[in-house]
C-alpha cells in the first residue's frame, strides 16, 4: 500500500512590535532576566490588559499578505492551564473568532490544492496571542527531571505572537520546508517579525498523518512539537512519517497524541495522549473588548503593503532578466535587498545576481558570514564587509574592462576580507587591467620574437595545432602583463601579428 | 475651629470644606478619626490594615500644600477607608485571603490614584469576604467584622469592613466593590448609602478580580451627597482598563436636589412581593413609594420576570470567571508558598492552604462550568439568561425612569447564622445581583430601623449610564426617610 503524507503546520511568529501585546514593556530579545516586566505582563493581582494597536496593524498586514478574510469583529479568549512561566496561569489567545481566516499562500510546486495550478497551501486561520516566559532548569544538565531548581524569566511573557495555521495541504518534508521558507520571507517582507528560529521568534508545530494514496479521508493525526530549525522540521517529519508508515504496515493504528521531537536522538517520543490532553476551558476574555478594526484601517494597510516575495520574484525575473531559480535564491537567501541596493547603485541586475548567487553565496556558505535560509540566522547584512555599493563598483570595474573576471574574483575576496573597496584593492594590488595599446604591442611583439619556433609551427599547423599555440601565446602575454592585460586587446593584437592560415 | 471633638460624624462634604477653608487641618481631621478607630475598632474590626503612619504623613502633606496656597482637591483631608481588594503601593493587599498574606503591591489602583489626587487620606484597608466572595464578611480568612448596630450580627458583605467603618464613624467615606451586591447589601445592613456605578464607570485597574465582567468599584457614605462627591472623584475613563467607558460621565451633584416631580418609578414585583422578604423590608419599600409619590413621582409596579433567574446565572458566570482569575495564585511569584518537591505539588499545596472553603467551592463550580462538554449547558446558558435580564430591564425602562426594590431581603442576620448554608447566604444577594448582570447602576439608601433596631434599606436602580437620575431619586428618598440615627458603639 502506498501512503500519502498529510501535513499541516502551526507557525508561531513573534511580532516585532516595540512594546508587548498588552502593556508598554519593551519587546526585546536578550535583556537581563525580569527587567522588561510590569504588573500587567507579570499578571499581578488587579492588573488588566490593554491591546497594543501596533499588534492589530501587524495582524492586518499578515491577513492581507496571506489573502485572509478579516471578520468585522474577533474576540480574545482565555486558554486556562497551569504553567510556572505563564504569569496568570491562563494565556490570552483567540479561539473560535480569530482575527484572520480562510487565506492561502502560493508556493511554486507546494501544496495539494490545486496541485496543477502551481501550488497553494490554504491558511485556515491566523490569530493573536501572548507569549509565555521562559523556564530555566538549574543544575544537572538543565533537564527538568534532574534539575535542582528552576528559574523563570518573564521578559518574554506578553510578547505578541501570531499563530498561523495552515490547512493540511502539505505533502512532504520538502514541501513543509518550502512552505515555512516562503512564509518566513512573507513575514519578513511585510516587516512584522524578525523570523529568527534560533531566537525563538519563529516556532513550528506540525500535525502529521498518513492516508492511503488516492483517498480523501484524513488519517489520525499526531502533533509534533519542539522543532527549532528548518532542518529539524524536515528531520522530524521524515522520522514521523516513517514511524507511522511502520505502524500501519504492521496493521497497527495511529494513536492521536502529541509527540516531542528529540533533536539529539533524532526521534519523536510521546508527550501526552488525547486522553491526557488539557481541557483548556476556553471562555471569552472579559477584560478585553471585541477587536473590530474599522474598514478604513484595513484599506490603509492594504494600500501600504510592501511587495510580497512572489510578486518580487516575478518582477526580478522580468526587470533583471534573471532566471526564476536565481530570483528564488536571491529571495530565500535574504540577499534580494542587498542585490537591489547594488542595482540601485548602478550595476546591471543580471551581473549583480551572478555575483551574488555565485561567489557571494559561496562565501557565505563557507561560513564566513550569515544569511537567513542558509544557516537560518538573521537577515542582517551589516556583517558583510562588501557593501552593496562596493559590489556595484566591482561589477562596474569588470564592465568597463578595468578588471578581468579572474582578477575581479580576487578583488571580491579581498573586499569581503575587509581590505577596502574594490577600486582601492585593485589599485593597491596593481590589478587594474592594462588596455594601453602601445604597452601591449610591445609585450606581444616581445613574446612573438622570443618564440620563433612556435610562430613557425603556428604558420604551418592545422586548426587544432593553431588553437593550442594560440593558448600558448596568450598565456605568455598574460604572464608578461602579470595577468593584467586586457584579453580583448591582446587577442586582437595576436590576430594582427600571427601569420594567417 | 479649636477642638477636634466635632470632626467625627461630619460629612465628607463638610470636612473638605473646613480643610479647604483652613478652619481645621487635615492632620486634625485624620487624628480625630484615627482616635475614633482606636477607641472602637476593637469591637467592630473593620480594618485588616491600619495605615495610621501613612495617613498622618499624607495629612501633613495636605496641610503643607494648603499653607503654600495650593488647590487641595474636592476630598481635601477627608479620611477614606478602602476595601482590601484594591492595590495600594507598598501597603498590604490581601483580598481577605491567606494566599496573599504579606504581598505589598508595587502599584496603586486607579481608584487609589484618583483618591490621592483629590486630597483624600487613606486610613486603612478594610476587611472583606475572601476575594469578595460572600455576603457577611465571615469568609474573611483573618476574622469576621461585626455590625456596629449590633455586634452579634454581620455587617453584610463582601464590603462589610467598608460599610461598618462608615457606619461606625471611622471614616466618612469608604470604597467598596460590588460584583453581586457587595457594596449595596452591606450598606443596607449597616445603615449607610452604597453605590454601585454602571459597569465600566470606575476603572477596574488595580481592583483584584473576582468576576471581571461583573466587578465594579463604588463608594459608601453617610449621605447621598457624599456618595455623589466620592463617585465624581473616582469615576471616568481610564485607558488602563479596556472595559472602561470612554465617555465623560454626566455629573451627579448639579441635579441632586432637583426632586422627582414627574419621575416614573417602577417597583420590581419579583424582588418585592416574594418569599423570603422580611415584612419590615417590604414595608420600607411601601414607605419609599409614599415618599416618592408625595414628592411628585409616578410610582407603579413593574414585572421584570427574568430577574428570578439572576442568582442562578450569577452563580455560574461569577465562579467561572473566578476559576480563571484566581489561577494566578500558585505560589510561584508572590504571596503564600508551600514548598514541595515539584512545581505541580507546590501549586496544589499552596492553593489548598491559601484558599478558604467558599473560594474553593466557587473555583470548583467555575472549573466545572467551563469544562469541555459542559460549557454551553452552563456558561453559555447563563450568558443567555444575562441577555434576557438586560432585555427585560430595557423593556421596563420604556415605561419607567428608575426602578425600586429592597436592597437586601432581610436586615442584618446573626454572625454564624448562614456560614454552613451557602445557598441561604447566596439568597442575600437576590435583589442586587440582577443589576450587576445588567451592568447597570444601583444605590442603596437607608430607610429607617426595624423592630430590632437594625437598619432597613431600599435600592434604586437605573439604566446604564443614568447615575444622575438614580441619585436624584435616592436623594428624594433620603430627604423623606430622614434617617439620622447612628449606632451606639461600645468602647473596646
Amino acid at each position: 500500500m502506498t501512503w500519502e503524507t498529510v501535513v499541516g503546520l502551526e507557525v508561531h511568529c513573534e511580532l516585532a512590535t516595540k512594546t508587548k501585546l498588552f502593556c508598554s514593556c519593551p519587546n526585546e530579545f536578550g535583556a537581563e532576566p525580569n527587567t522588561s516586566v510590569c504588573p500587567v505582563c507579570l499578571g499581578l493581582p488587579g492588573s488588566l490588559p490593554v491591546l497594543n494597536e501596533a499588534v492589530v496593524e501587524y495582524a492586518l498586514r499578515v491577513g492581507e499578505a496571506l489573502h485572509c478574510r478579516v471578520p468585522e469583529t474577533s474576540i480574545f479568549h482565555r486558554k486556562n492551564y497551569f504553567y510556572p512561566d505563564m504569569p496568570k496561569n491562563f494565556q490570552i489567545s483567540q479561539y473560535d473568532e480569530p482575527v484572520c481566516v480562510d487565506g492561502y499562500l502560493d508556493i511554486p510546486g507546494v501544496g495539494g490544492v490545486p496541485r496543477d495550478a502551481g501550488g497553494r497551501v490554504g491558511i485556515e486561520r491566523a490569530h493573536i496571542e501572548e507569549d509565555t516566559g521562559k523556564t530555566l532548569h538549574v543544575g544537572a544538565g538543565g533537564r527538568i527531571h534532574d534539575a535542582d531548581h528552576s528559574l523563570v524569566d518573564y521578559n518574554r511573557a506578553g510578547v505578541p505572537l501570531m499563530e498561523i495555521v495552515s490547512r493540511p495541504d502539505i505533502r512532504s518534508s520538502e514541501e513543509a520546508r518550502a512552505y515555512v521558507t516562503e512564509l518566513r520571507a512573507v513575514l519578513e517582507a511585510i516587516g512584522v517579525s524578525d523570523v529568527k528560529m534560533e531566537e525563538g521568534s519563529l516556532r513550528i508545530d506540525a500535525n502529521v498523518s498518513l492516508r492511503e494514496e488516492g483517498t480523501e479521508v484524513l488519517g489520525t493525526k499526531v502533533e509534533i512539537k519542539n522543532m527549532n530549525s528548518l532542518r529539524s522540521l524536515a528531520r522530524a517529519l521524515e522520522f514521523e512519517v516513517a514511524r507511522q508508515a511502520a505502524v500501519l504496515a504492521e496493521g497497527g493504528r495511529i494513536t492521536q497524541e502529541t509527540r516531542h521531537w528529540d533533536e539529539e536522538a533524532g526521534r519523536t517520543h510521546p508527550l501526552r495522549s488525547k486522553e491526557e490532553a488539557f481541557d483548556y476551558r476556553y471562555f471569552p476574555e472579559p477584560d478585553l473588548v471585541p477587536l473590530a478594526p474599522p474598514a478604513e484601517w484595513q484599506e490603509r494597510v492594504r494600500a501600504s503593503m510592501p511587495e510580497l516575495p512572489s510578486a518580487r520574484r516575478r518582477r526580478l525575473v522580468e526587470e533583471w532578466g534573471i532566471s526564476d531559480h536565481d530570483a528564488g535564491v536571491l529571495l530565500t537567501s535574504g540577499l534580494a535587498d542587498y542585490a537591489g541596493a547594488a542595482v540601485a547603485a548602478g550595476a546591471p541586475g543580471r551581473e549583480v545576481t551572478n555575483w551574488v548567487v555565485g561567489d557571494l553565496l559561496a562565501y557565505i556558505h563557507g561560513g564566513h558570514a550569515r544569511a537567513p535560509g542558509v544557516n537560518e540566522t538573521g537577515a542582517d547584512r551589516s556583517d558583510l564587509a562588501l557593501t552593496a555599493e562596493d559590489l556595484a563598483e566591482l561589477v562596474g570595474l569588470v564592465g568597463n574592462g578595468i578588471l578581468s573576471r579572474p582578477l575581479a574574483k580576487e578583488v571580491l575576496a579581498a573586499a569581503l576580507a575587509g581590505e577596502g573597496t574594490p577600486r582601492q584593492i585593485a589599485a593597491a594590488r596593481g590589478l587594474a587591467q592594462v588596455s594601453d595599446e602601445a604597452e601591449l604591442v610591445a609585450v606581444v611583439d616581445g613574446v612573438l620574437s622570443a618564440s620563433p619556433a612556435e610562430v613557425a609551427r603556428y604558420r604551418d599547423g592545422d586548426e587544432k595545432e593553431r588553437k593550442k599555440l594560440r593558448g600558448f601565446f596568450m598565456g605568455k602575454v598574460m604572464a608578461a602583463t602579470k595577468g593584467r592585460g586586457n584579453p580583448q586587446v591582446l587577442n586582437r593584437l595576436l590576430d594582427e601579428r600571427l601569420p594567417a592560415g | 475651629m479649636t477642638g477636634t471633638d466635632g470632626l467625627v460624624g461630619r460629612t465628607a462634604t463638610e470636612l473638605a470644606a473646613l480643610v479647604r477653608a483652613a478652619e481645621v487641618s487635615a492632620t486634625e481631621v485624620t487624628d480625630a478619626h484615627l482616635a475614633r478607630i482606636d477607641a472602637y475598632d476593637g469591637g467592630i474590626r473593620s480594618f485588616l490594615y491600619r495605615a495610621d503612619a501613612e495617613a498622618r504623613e499624607r495629612a501633613a502633606e495636605i496641610d503643607a500644600a494648603r499653607s503654600r496656597g495650593e488647590d487641595l482637591g474636592p476630598l481635601a483631608g477627608v479620611p477614606v477607608a478602602v476595601k482590601d481588594v484594591l492595590t495600594t503601593r507598598g501597603l498590604p493587599t490581601t483580598c481577605g485571603s491567606r494566599i496573599l498574606e504579606g504581598w505589598r503591591p508595587p502599584y496603586d489602583a486607579t481608584v487609589i490614584t484618583r483618591l490621592r489626587a483629590a486630597g483624600a487620606v487613606l486610613v486603612g484597608k478594610t476587611n472583606m469576604d475572601e476575594f469578595a466572595m460572600g455576603s457577611s464578611t465571615e469568609n474573611s480568612a483573618f476574622f469576621p467584622t461585626a455590625n456596629p448596630w449590633d455586634t452579634t450580627r454581620v455587617p453584610g458583605g463582601s464590603s462589610g469592613g467598608s460599610a461598618s467603618a462608615v457606619a461606625a464613624g471611622f471614616s466618612p467615606l469608604a470604597i467598596g466593590t460590588d460584583t453581586g451586591g457587595s457594596i449595596r447589601q452591606p450598606a443596607a445592613l449597616c445603615g449607610v448609602v452604597g453605590v454601585k456605578p454602571t459597569y465600566g464607570r470606575v476603572s477596574r485597574y488595580g481592583l483584584v478580580a473576582y468576576a471581571s465582567s461583573l466587578d465594579q468599584a463604588g463608594g459608601l457614605a453617610t449621605t447621598v451627597a457624599d456618595a455623589a462627591l466620592l463617585l465624581e472623584v473616582i469615576w471616568g475613563h481610564d485607558p488602563a482598563d479596556s472595559t472602561s467607558i470612554p465617555t465623560v460621565p454626566e455629573p451627579v451633584r448639579p441635579t441632586l436636589e432637583d426632586g422627582v416631580a414627574g419621575l416614573r418609578v417602577g417597583i420590581i414585583t419579583e424582588l418585592t412581593e416574594t418569599d423570603g422578604i422580611q415584612p419590615e423590608v417590604a414595608a420600607a419599600v411601601e414607605a419609599a413609594r409614599a415618599i416618592l409619590e408625595e414628592a411628585g413621582a409616578e410610582v407603579d409596579k413593574v414585572s421584570v420576570p427574568s430577574v428570578e433567574y439572576g442568582l442562578s446565572a450569577y452563580y455560574i458566570i461569577a465562579p467561572a470567571e473566578a476559576s480563571s482569575n484566581l489561577a494566578r495564585y500558585d505560589g510561584v511569584r508572590y504571596g503564600l508558598r508551600r514548598q514541595a518537591a515539584d512545581v505541580g505539588t507546590m501549586n496544589a499545596l499552596t492553593r489548598e492552604a491559601g484558599f478558604g472553603a467558599e473560594v474553593k467551592r466557587r473555583i470548583m463550580i467555575g472549573t466545572y462550568a467551563l469544562s469541555a462538554g459542559y460549557y454551553d449547558a452552563y456558561y453559555g446558558q447563563a450568558q443567555r439568561v444575562r441577555t434576557l435580564i438586560i432585555n427585560d430591564f430595557a423593556r421596563a425602562y420604556e415605561h419607567f425612569d428608575v426602578l425600586l426594590s429592597p436592597t437586601s431581603p432581610t436586615t442584618a442576620f446573626p454572625l454564624g447564622a448562614k456560614v454552613d448554608d451557602p445557598l441561604a447566604m447566596y439568597l442575600s444577594d437576590v435583589c442586587t445581583v440582577p443589576t450587576n448582570l445588567a451592568g447597570a447602576p444601583g444605590i442603596s439608601v437607608p430607610a429607617g430601623l426595624d423592630g430590632d433596631g437594625l437598619p432597613l434599606a431600599v435600592q434604586v436602580v437605573a439604566p446604564a449610564l443614568h447615575e444622575a437620575v438614580m441619585f436624584r431619586a435616592a436623594r428624594a428618598l433620603e430627604r423623606g426617610f430622614e434617617f439620622t440615627a447612628r449606632p451606639r458603639l461600645g468602647a473596646s
